[in-house]
């Protein structure tokens, strides 16, 4: 490889700019960051793919068998909830796991130093990941939310019931569910600041998913009912299917994993000013 | 101008860094040797405020890193090789930098050229060799045309080629006014580049001195004779009271000068082919140094490996 010019003066001597760097250029820079990474858009991809498939297939398979079912599991079906469940545990996982690397790969790469050297007031560096991997969750999630959910009602053709946006509370469960998983990706990516490390943080997270409801499941009687609707994978199952009982309603659930992810965001600035990078 | 006041970092019970204070002026390379684990990159990593200091303060142009108005137009830093996500190409790493601190993009071309990574823009850095990551960390170093530049070894890894063309940069970044300051464990390497060091041992300040200072003022300094007479010299200059031995069939001399032994050879006489006064290495003048401070702290061998 040849050595370049000895010429390292910026020809481009542009004039130093008033103020001082902010969140629009800190912004801005976070979604270089993450659209230069061909790893994060592929499981961005996935993710969005997951939820269809899921919906496509489960859908199919109740259309194909729809003549067969009894009466019971027929008025069981919930076209909505089973268009969606694929999104939202498909959804929670994977951008949790986006939301997790979007921080952790920093950490392990080094390029932690470089982002803080060009930008050392750590909480807006912090603020400006939020805005925008935030932004970037709530659309795949908002998509792959209303995707899935029309390809699903798509394939029910009659006699099967299908239902339609307007149905009631078809679209506070799509628009909703996107919205939990933009949360809960938050929760990740904050869960990711405190922890560093990308297997140790997405351990942490799927402990929290998955792990603990099985825990809780084996907590006797109505005290497991009481913990159980905490539980943020509870909280999106209920986003979906307002029939759950026990739950909190949509918005409260909604709301408390806001909350879940706002209390791990400002224990994750802390932790960002004070350690050393 | 950076500024070091008795700056320290410990590690639990580990002190990495201790009661360093120094000046880095502008217009000049300033090396800073020290060995592995000495404190040089922790010393560097708070000068970026990457760390923070247990103890003391140090400014860049008078101001805290943290309260820099476009850091990376201020200081420009290589901390470490390799510090870049393997699967970013060389213009999104220096794309985004140059985002965060509103840095024409043109710049990044301009910097990709004068590091030679002008081929290679678009390939992904896990793919780059040592040498090639080393030129893009130099890169993200001129991006912002800073003042203040900030090398951790950055000769690492290079090819002859590259070590030379590094060491005219430093040197003409240098000329052009600007602050640069630079670590290394080669202590050759420092004296082809820097004009001034500051050593360190164990976190503590050793000196700072022009190189030339360091090594002149070293013990170590001998003179190299050449002689086809060289016993009848050498059993002259042994009664003379210094010390001799040979090697290679040239005779080295320590305890009298050049001229001395001049002198002494034309009163014999005995012919002379080569005097020559060598300079003790800046590595051996270093281990001089060091080897005082660690015989000082003897009694205190766990500060060691402290800093990465």
């Amino acid at each position: 490889m040849s050595v370049g010019a000895t010429d390292h003066r910026a020809a481009s001597a542009a004039a130093i700019p008033a103020g001082r760097y902010g969140i629009t250029d800190l912004a801005r820079s976070e979604w270089t960051k993450l659209r230069t990474i061909r790893s994060t858009m592929w499981t961005l991809g996935t993710t969005a793919f997951i939820g269809l498939a899921a919906s496509a297939i489960a859908m199919g398979v109740t259309r194909a068998h729809w003549t067969a079912m009894s009466a019971a599991d027929k008025t069981a079906f919930d076209p909505v909830e089973v268009s969606l469940m694929g999104v939202c545990l498909g959804g929670t996982l994977l951008l949790g796991i986006v939301g997790i690397l979007v921080v952790s790969s920093e950490y392990a790469t080094g390029t932690i130093r470089a982002t803080l050297s060009a930008a050392p007031r750590r909480p807006l560096v912090l603020a400006a990941k939020v805005l925008v991997f935030g932004a970037v969750a709530l659309v795949i999630a908002e998509f792959m939310a209303f995707a899935s959910f029309l390809l699903g009602q798509a394939i029910l053709t009659s006699p099967a019931k299908h239902a339609t946006l307007a149905s009631p509370g078809a679209l506070r469960a799509v628009a909703g569910i996107g919205m939990y998983l933009c949360a809960v990706a938050l929760l990740a990516l904050g869960i990711a600041v405190v922890v560093r490390h990308t297997a140790g943080a997405i351990s942490a997270y799927v402990g929290v998913i998955l792990v603990l409801p099985i825990i809780v499941s084996a907590i006797p009687g109505s005290l497991q009912h009481q913990i159980e609707r905490f539980l943020p994978l509870e909280i999106g199952s209920a986003m979906i299917n307002d029939a759950t009982p026990g739950s909190f309603g949509p918005w409260t659930g909604l709301m408390l994993v806001v909350g879940y992810s706002a209390v791990m965001l400002a224990l994750a600035t802390f932790l960002l000013v004070r350690r050393d990078a | 101008m950076i500024e070091a006041q008795h700056l320290t970092k410990r590690y639990g019970d580990k002190v990495a860094v201790d009661d360093l204070s120094f000046a880095v002026r502008p217009g000049i390379v300033t090396g800073f040797l020290g060995p592995n684990g000495s404190g040089k990159s922790t010393t560097m990593r708070m000068i970026m405020g990457l760390d923070h200091p247990t103890r003391g303060r140090v400014t860049v142009n008078g101001q805290y890193y943290h309260d820099l108005a476009w850091p990376l137009r201020e200081v420009g830093a290589l901390l470490e090789a390799k510090a870049i996500h393997p699967g970013r190409s060389a213009r999104g790493h220096l794309r985004m930098l140059a985002e965060a601190n509103r840095i024409p993009l043109r710049r990044v071309e301009e910097v990709l050229g004068v590091v030679g990574l002008s081929s290679v823009p678009a390939q992904r850095a896990g793919k780059y060799s040592l040498g090639m990551a080393q030129r893009l960390g130099i890169a993200a170093a001129l991006l912002g045309d800073p003042g203040v530049l900030i090398f951790d070894e950055p000769v690492n890894g290079l090819d002859p080629d590259g070590i030379r063309w590094v060491r005219n940069l430093l040197r003409s970044l240098a000329a052009e006014g600007r602050t640069v300051f630079v670590s290394s464990h080669l202590m050759s390497e420092m004296a082809l580049t820097a004009d001034e060091v500051i050593v360190i041992g164990r976190g503590r300040f050793l000196a700072q001195q022009p190189v030339g200072a360091l090594t002149a003022s070293s013990a170590g300094r001998f003179v190299r004779v050449r002689s086809p007479e060289v016993e009848k010299l050498r059993a002259a200059i042994d009664e003379h009271g210094a010390h001799t031995s040979l090697e290679d069939g040239a005779l080295l001399v320590r305890g009298m000068d050049r001229d001395e032994i001049g002198d002494l050879a034309a009163s014999l006489p005995v012919t002379i082919h080569e005097l020559y006064t060598e300079l003790a290495s800046l590595e051996e003048a270093f281990m001089e140094l060091t080897e005082e401070s660690i015989e000082y702290h003897g009694g205190s061998r766990e500060g060691q490996g402290a800093a990465r």
